[in-house]
């Protein structure tokens, strides 16, 4: 496993998650998780329903903090800081990391309020700047020419993969170091799907992406990196081509061919 | 072919059941609308003599013609003001407090099976509270103010209830995309809770007003008036500073007790007065309640999930 993950590290690491317990209660959810997560790269984690993958995910911007009886151990940390420590605010993790959440949750408000919401909570009232961030992030998010002459219009107008989109480009708007996606696609239609992975995979020149998936193609088809979990352990971490074309692990190779999960 | 016939059988058979408790549902139904709409009707035609300008415009009077509602009315009003004032601020911040911010423990626990039996509380109960409290601790008087409060006391619960039911309606997966984008607790009640729940809050509070229009027990225990011919002094002054809570002090009848005063006289023309009074009285809480549907209707119109 050490010499494995050496193997793998030939990258520049933003975020390096060491020794990381998850519990929910009693219940041992994640289980010493090591490995590090390159710069501006897509990394996937996939494995079988109830891994634990979507838990070390929402590790990432302590959504876990919203609930009572969960607790980590280890850490996460991102340029140096332990975000999982007591003494970091989880708001502070959440300004810099964003998430994507498996069905599109757009606000019942407009289409640009809906983006504006991560500059307003942090003050910004300058029409000027958000009209300018919020055509940005509409921008990056591939949603501008659709949006462009609706923006004042509800969110809910929308088709769900133009409000899964919509989503995204709330997430970027505030320019995060990571963006989590939680099963981005797995409530869209195969072309909204595919509208969504060709985004994500532009996106990766400006911002580090972290996916859980379901879909092994959808992983292989555009991660950089890909991570392995199985009954809360992660099994294996590499290169997105080495795991599916030679996995080191048997379990992996189980996997992949369907033979567990 | 023998199994479907079987099959035919078999689900006219269960479907008969079906249908009979249709019918008798729709039977029991009809039955208790139709004795209410014949009551209502009936106060109706008998006040309906009485029904002119002059009933709003008079003081109570002991000549059953010239007796009118203008002390009960505005009374009526300025203690739902009250109420209203006092209930919601207080409702609404309990109702978030322990939906979102109170730790869920054994003492939310016992808070909630209290608030929840504090509704069903026989409002007479509330009046001898008052009356200890805010009558001769307070020293407030047997005033508007007090009256207000004391329905306030009364509504609170169902407010607190509507509210939380209210709050817990909108999708957990609204919370968390607000909070994912580092909104604090506050930024998502103000932002998201409060506007997404307004309309069922309000239905809360109209519901709850419309049970206080009503209370007579509380009201009297406190000392209303039953006979009162003069107003209470106006809010609105025409000297410096223009406003005045000089009328939160003011002695005051309510509506129902004006009916029940009215009721408890021999006279005959006195009985119409009640029902007259009563036909009011049911006008007021109807038009309370089609305010609230149509405020629900417009401030639902955009949301949905």
């Amino acid at each position: 496993m050490v010499e494995q993950l050496e193997k793998a590290i030939d990258f520049q690491p933003v975020a390096e998650v060491k020794h990381l317990d998850f519990y929910y209660s009693g219940f041992h959810a994640i289980k010493n998780v090591n490995f590090d997560i390159p710069e501006k790269k897509v990394t996937a984690l996939i494995g079988p329903s109830g891994c634990g993958k979507t838990t070390l995910l929402r590790c990432f911007n302590r959504m876990h903090d919203l609930y009572p009886g969960n607790r980590y151990q280890g850490g996460i940390l991102v340029n140096g800081v332990n975000i999982l420590a007591k003494e970091v605010d989880p708001i502070e993790v959440r300004m810099r990391i964003s998430m994507v959440f498996q069905k599109p949750n757009p606000f019942p408000k407009s289409i640009f309020e809906n983006v504006a919401y991560g500059l307003r909570i942090r003050g910004e009232n300058s029409r000027t700047v958000l009209d300018e961030k919020v055509e940005d992030a509409l921008k990056s998010a591939a949603l501008w020419e659709e949006a462009k002459d609706r923006l004042n219009q509800s969110a809910y107008d929308l088709s769900g993969g133009q409000q899964q989109r919509l989503c995204i480009a709330r997430a970027l708007v505030t320019e995060p170091e990571i963006v989590l996606f939680d099963e981005p696609t797995s409530a869209l239609d195969p072309i909204a799907t595919n509208s969504i992975e060709e985004l994500m995979s532009g996106l990766k020149q400006k911002v580090t992406i972290l996916i859980v998936t379901h879909s092994m193609q959808q992983a292989a088809r555009f991660s950089d990196y890909t991570a392995f979990m199985y009954m809360g352990e992660l099994i294996e971490f590499d290169k997105t081509e080495t795991i599916f074309s030679q996995p080191a692990q048997k379990r992996t190779q189980d996997y992949l061919s369907g033979r567990i999960g | 072919m023998q199994n479907l016939v079987e099959i035919r059988r078999n689900i006219k058979q269960r479907q008969l059941f079906n249908n009979i408790f249709a019918l008798v549902g729709l039977f029991i139904i009809l039955v208790a609308i139709l004795i209410l709409l014949a009551l209502t009707l009936r106060m109706f035609i008998d006040g309906a003599p009485r029904l002119n300008w002059g009933f709003f415009s008079n003081f109570p009077s002991r000549r059953a013609e010239n007796a009118g509602i203008l002390s009960a009315w505005i009374g009526t009003t300025l203690v739902m003001l009250v109420t209203a004032v006092a209930a919601v601020p207080v409702g609404v911040a309990s109702g978030i407090y322990l939906e979102e911010y109170a730790k869920k423990n054994w003492l939310a626990d016992l808070i909630e099976i209290n608030v929840t039996n504090l509704a069903g509380v026989p409002s007479i109960i509330y009046g001898l509270l008052a009356l200890g409290l805010f009558v001769y601790d307070w020293s407030l008087g047997e005033s508007v103010l007090t009256a207000g409060l004391t329905l306030a006391l009364l509504i609170l619960p169902v407010v607190i209830v509507t509210t939380r039911e209210a709050i817990r309606a909108i999708p957990n997966s609204l919370r968390e995309a607000a909070y994912a984008m580092g909104a604090t607790k506050w930024q998502v009640v103000q932002d998201h809770l409060l506007p997404y729940s307004f309309g069922s809050i309000l239905t809360g509070v109209i519901i709850g007003l419309s049970r206080a229009i009503g209370e007579t027990a509380p009201v009297i225990t406190i000392g209303a008036l039953t006979f009162i011919a003069f107003l209470p002094d106006s809010p609105i002054k025409s000297e410096f500073p223009f406003i005045s809570f000089e009328w939160l002090k003011a002695p005051f009848t309510v509506m129902p007790i004006q009916m029940f005063n009215w009721v408890s006289r021999p006279q005959a023309d006195f009985q119409v007065n009640a029902a007259a009074a009563g036909a009011v009285l049911i006008f007021m809480t109807l038009g309370m309640n089609a305010v609230a549907i149509y405020l629900r209707y417009q401030l639902r119109k955009g949301i949905k999930w």
